[in-house]
């Protein structure tokens, strides 16, 4: 098991010098000036040969590539040109904004996606496996930024029942602590205010959540009729065994394995989605931040957004790997 | 092995009429296969839109007429009118050019690319493998969404673009597949065959190799070509993809998405334009998937 973590932690060294590279060419692969890409035709000399020289940008690429890697290196993303700001201090708020969307997502696709597969399953051949199993193969067919529209034209501008945009309402202002503001309330007893954040949550984490839910809901289903068909499960009914427990206890502890892969590629996926979602939702998280940088030409922005969310996804993926191994014993390390 | 056997053996694995048995058992399968078969009459019905579009529509996809902005559904407007007054109907339709078009040659793209370096890193094995394989993972370490709009951020938004950068981001997923197909072909009696024979490289990837790979490089482009036209319509909506006036669905849902609720029908159309098409390409990818591969299925 060690000999496997260790080689999948060195794998990861390639891969990151890789990712690097490519966020590096991110500024220098724009045709042209890529000064003037950023500040426009009517830029002046003065303010092009000063950008060049914050950017580094006269020096040979390999150059550099080291002085960005010495700087990623020490916790360094650069500065926004937009607002002037240290990004590796900016981004903070931002990334926890994406975290908390995400997280709720992944709660939401696996409470239904989990319990619909097994219950998609357990009635095999009825209306419910059909129903639901049309309902997951639609869920992956939709654009998410279209679902988001149409949960805000319901939900939020027809019945008025949910907010549309934002984390919480402006007029009752929260008090952050580490910017995960679902904890920032319990922390401060802010009750009101808790709420007020849920339900800004629900909206976009539906709609964030969706894909992955209908994928979870179908891996379950077909995981969990595999496991059905085992010995084990027959005589767990032999015994008498209430059909509930035969399904919730014996099947899903086996079927849950392969959903937990997906479980897992689904959450890295998810921080791509965010992208979408958080630009509909006025979310202040990082897809947005990213977002508004590609509109405001912020090159090193779009640089260290890109690079921070992909080494995110890294590591997700590295977590799941590893889980995967540590919770199937049939797997082999070598 | 007798110079008899090896031609018979050879003759199985390219001769299309020697192999046409397992194929019409799929197409069969296939045939019977409904969801498949849905998916396949959702295909050809846009295929069918976008082709006849001058000959269904009398409207010009971008004529505008601001007398007539946001006109909900009527007679003379089957879908309504968008916030320019043009015919919804017409650029939806107008518009499954575009989205087919996406789909058909970013998949194309990353099918031809990803299956050459697949083959090369399967086929060819050590550094060669290892260089290719890191610069999949290297690709795949990026959310796709996100590879794609830094592509474009550094190309400039505009349809070619988003087209290039999605068929780059999906080079690995074809890769990867086609790698995996080729090492376990690779060890068969029949490429061993032709190698003792002295037949060149080239010729038994692309005489041998390739078109015994052929199944599973055709289910993942039935399903790729759904997943580029969601991105392209997400790179659209995003601004980074095709421009206005062009009809293309998720610019059009951008365009539209602020009259929500004063014309709902400028948003739902694109939208289920979208899922429609997708739905139609993953029914089909599934099918496909059963019948070329019966092992799977069960």
């Amino acid at each position: 098991m060690w000999t496997y973590i260790a080689r999948r932690l060195l794998m990861l060294i390639p891969v990151l010098f890789g990712m690097s590279l490519i966020v590096f060419s991110i500024i220098r692969a724009i045709p042209g000036d890529p000064a003037r890409a950023i500040l426009g035709e009517k830029a002046s000399d003065e303010a092009l040969a000063q950008l060049r020289e914050e950017l580094g940008l006269n020096e040979p690429w390999y150059i550099q590539y080291f002085h960005f890697l010495g700087d990623l290196m020490r916790g360094d993303l650069g500065v926004s040109i937009r607002t002037g700001a240290e990004i590796a201090e900016e981004i903070g708020p931002f990334l926890a904004a994406t975290l908390e969307l995400t997280f709720v997502a992944m709660l939401i696709a696996i409470f239904v996606g989990v319990n619909a597969g097994i219950i998609a399953a357990w009635k095999q051949a009825t209306w419910f496996d059909y129903i639901s199993m049309l309902i997951a193969l639609i869920g992956v067919s939709m654009p998410v930024f279209w679902l988001g529209l149409m949960e805000q034209w319901v939900f939020a501008k027809e019945l008025q029942l949910l907010p549309s945009t934002g984390r919480y309402n402006v007029r009752e202002p929260i008090e952050v602590v580490t910017h995960f503001y679902v904890l920032d309330t319990i922390i401060t007893g802010n009750w009101s205010g808790l709420w007020d954040v849920v339900k800004h949550l629900i909206l976009p984490g539906i709609a964030l959540g969706t894909i992955p839910m209908a994928i979870i809901a179908r891996m379950t289903r077909s995981s969990m009729l595999e496991v059905m068909k085992q010995d084990y499960i027959r005589t767990a009914r032999a015994k008498g065994l209430n059909e509930f427990w035969v399904n919730y206890k014996h099947a899903l502890k086996n079927a849950f394995i392969p959903v937990l892969t997906v479980v897992g590629l689904q959450t890295g996926l998810l921080l791509g989605g965010a992208v979408l979602t958080e630009t509909i939702f006025g979310w202040p998280g990082i897809g947005r931040y990213i977002y508004d940088a590609i509109t405001y030409r912020d090159y090193p922005v779009i640089q260290s957004g890109i690079l921070v969310v992909a080494t995110i996804f890294v590591l997700i993926n590295l977590i799941v790997d590893l889980l995967y191994a540590a919770v199937d014993p049939r797997i082999n390390y070598k | 092995m007798s110079q008899v056997m090896l031609e018979e053996t050879q003759k199985t694995a390219v001769d299309p009429s020697a192999a046409s048995g397992p194929w019409r058992d799929a197409w069969r399968r296939l045939w019977r296969h409904k969801s498949a078969i849905a998916g396949a009459l959702i295909i050809l019905l846009f295929i069918l839109l976008a082709v006849l579009a001058p000959v269904i529509t009398s409207h010009p996809w971008d004529g505008k007429d601001l007398y007539n902005r946001l006109k909900p559904p009527s007679s003379e407007n089957w879908l309504g009118t968008d916030g320019l007054g043009r015919d919804l109907f017409t650029r939806l339709i107008y518009g499954a050019r575009i989205s087919l078009f996406v789909g058909f040659f970013a998949v194309m793209g990353s099918m031809v690319v990803g299956s050459l370096m697949g083959i090369l890193a399967g086929y060819y094995g050590r550094w060669v493998d290892m260089l290719i394989s890191r610069i999949f993972d290297i690709m795949l370490a990026f959310p796709s969404i996100l590879l794609a709009i830094a592509i474009v951020a550094i190309l400039g938004p505009s349809l070619e673009n988003a087209i290039l950068a999605i068929a780059i981001v999906n080079i690995p997923t074809f890769g990867r597949l086609v790698r995996s197909t080729v090492l376990s072909i690779k060890e068969e009696d029949y490429i061993m065959a032709a190698r003792a024979q002295g037949m060149k490289d080239a010729r038994i990837i692309f005489h041998h190799i390739l078109p015994n790979s052929t199944a599973p490089i055709i289910v993942q482009a039935s399903l790729g070509i759904a997943t580029a036209i969601l991105e392209a319509a997400a790179l659209g909506f995003l601004g980074l993809g095709a421009q206005p006036p062009q009809p293309e669905w998720g610019t059009m849902l951008a365009e539209s998405k602020d009259y929500i609720q004063k014309a709902p029908w400028t948003v739902v159309f694109p939208g289920l334009c979208i899922m429609l098409t997708v739905l139609g390409f993953n029914l089909m990818g599934d099918g496909l998937r059963d019948a070329l591969d019966p092992k799977m299925k069960q």
